[in-house]
């Protein structure tokens, strides 16, 4: 069961993202009212604790926090990524990036906290780097994508970056002698992929999209036992696993715990659901099943969820409905 | 789900059609009525769930290379979420073959990040309201 913990209501329009940051003790959200807020725990109440204005001037996307959890990243759609830094529990905006042509749609740091990643409606997805003065540099533009980036993500443990896009594909990237390259090109859905994921190992991906389907891909490493072919030194990434038939309209988010496993999806038809891989489960046919899902969540679209990276079962939610909302999965 | 006897959804698709059947073409001094661009069959409405309905708005573009489409798009969007008060689930779609290319648009009017960004650009939301005033 995921039971109610509680409602966070504060936010004049759409929630568009939920983030917590490494300590999992503060979420970040971000709206079309222009504003950040910063949420934590007062007692056992979940309070607002900041709320970060005059950053940008349109619709803030999305957040996120550095792996270090002392700054804060946010994606605009007035064209910049804007970083903030915490200190004392005080939240400052130290540098705008600019760059991009137009709407920045998500932005994540890079498991090192050196290295940022941004995407856009421009087609492009920005990496920069962060040096020792707290400046950020454009160390690469990948324009490998024919249409809108909508996502972002990083690789838990290794520097390759995931994108994907209003093309209906994944890409992966890595840094190959001086720049940056694309090296993998996922095709399966049949519509704009809006979100992708890794699992806790890195070893697989989770997608969903405009499709009403997720996704799961396994990595294939060079001399893999199965035979899958691959070229050079990169992995292969094979879609082993497609869930549909739970979804009435486009899954806009979904998020992989990586203390549970347990996969979180949210939707269009205002439903929340949860997943899980079944024991015995082969991993390049993997099977996976509905524990639970909330109908309606929210009264309107459900825009993202966020497992809490330290209290396993915790999950965010935030929608068009202005609300962000917390769970806990019970009676696992 | 789709019963036309339900006179509920009848109305509700009566209070949609009303709303749409004024806005003003982009490019014309007419209303998208007048041009044919939206007609009474081309909204249909059903039951989401318990408290919301889902809407469907097919509308035919004047002429089959019609630039102005997707401004269309939003302007139908636009007039909905102004004014009709019921929850709803709205897509919008070019009726098939009636435009060169109809795939293209129909994702993008339907794409609510999109949309959202549309309406934040003040150029668009001046043509936008120019179409939705009486």
């Amino acid at each position: 069961m995921l039971e109610p913990v509680c409602t966070l209501e504060g936010h004049k329009e759409t929630v568009w993202c939920v983030a917590w940051n490494p300590n999992g003790n503060l979420l970040a959200s971000s709206s079309s009212d222009k504003t950040i807020r910063i949420w934590g725990q007062e007692g056992e109440h979940w309070v607002c604790k900041s709320v970060l204005t005059e950053g940008h001037q349109r619709t803030i996307r999305s957040v996120a926090w550095s792996p270090c959890g002392n700054y804060l990243a946010s994606a605009s759609f007035d064209a910049t990524t804007g970083i903030w830094s915490r200190k004392e529990g005080e939240f400052e905006c130290i540098a705008t990036l600019e760059g991009h042509e137009n709407e920045v749609k998500s932005v994540a740091w890079a498991p090192s906290g050196s290295l940022l990643a941004t995407c856009s409606r421009d087609k492009s997805v920005w990496i920069w780097e962060v040096t020792e003065d707290e400046e950020y540099e454009c160390a690469s533009v990948l324009s490998s994508h024919t249409q809108d980036v909508k996502h972002v993500t990083w690789h838990p443990t290794k520097e390759i970056l995931a994108s994907c896009s209003y093309d209906d594909t994944i890409k992966l990237y890595k840094e190959e002698i001086d720049d940056w390259t694309c090296c993998n090109t996922l095709q399966s859905h049949q519509s704009t992929v809006w979100k992708v994921c890794f699992d806790q190992t890195g070893s697989r991906l989770l997608s969903c999209g405009d499709d009403k389907a997720l996704k799961i891909w396994q990595e294939y490493p060079p001399g893999n036992p199965e035979g899958v072919a691959t070229v050079g030194s990169d992995s292969a990434w094979k879609c082993v696993c497609t869930l549909t038939g739970y979804f009435n309209r486009t899954v806009y988010n979904v998020d992989w715990c990586h203390n549970t496993g347990l996969i979180a999806t949210a939707g269009g038809d205002d439903a929340i659901c949860v997943f899980k891989e079944e024991e015995c489960s082969d991993k390049n046919q993997p099977s996976f099943s509905l524990v639970t899902t909330v109908a309606k969540a929210h009264s309107q679209d459900v825009n993202c969820v966020a497992w809490n990276p330290k209290t396993p079962g915790l999950l965010a939610s935030c929608s068009d409905d202005r609300n962000i909302k917390l769970w806990q999965i019970t009676g696992l | 789900m789709t019963n036309s006897k339900d006179t509920e959804l009848v109305t509700i698709r009566e209070t949609v059609y009303d709303l749409i059947r004024d806005i003003r073409d982009p490019e014309k001094t007419e209303t998208l009525e007048e041009l044919n661009v939206v007609s009474e069959e081309g909204v249909t409405v059903q039951r989401f769930n318990t408290d919301e309905y889902l809407i469907k708005i097919e509308f035919i573009p004047t002429v089959p290379h019609c630039s102005l489409a997707s401004l269309i798009g939003l302007c139908l969007r636009e007039k909905l979420q102004r004014k009709f008060i019921e929850r709803h689930k709205l897509d919008i779609f070019i009726k098939e073959g009636t435009h060169e290319n109809v795939n293209e648009i129909n994702k993008q009017i339907n794409d609510k990040e999109r949309i959202a960004a549309a309406m934040e650009n003040p150029n668009l939301q001046k043509l936008v309201n120019e179409c939705l005033t009486d």
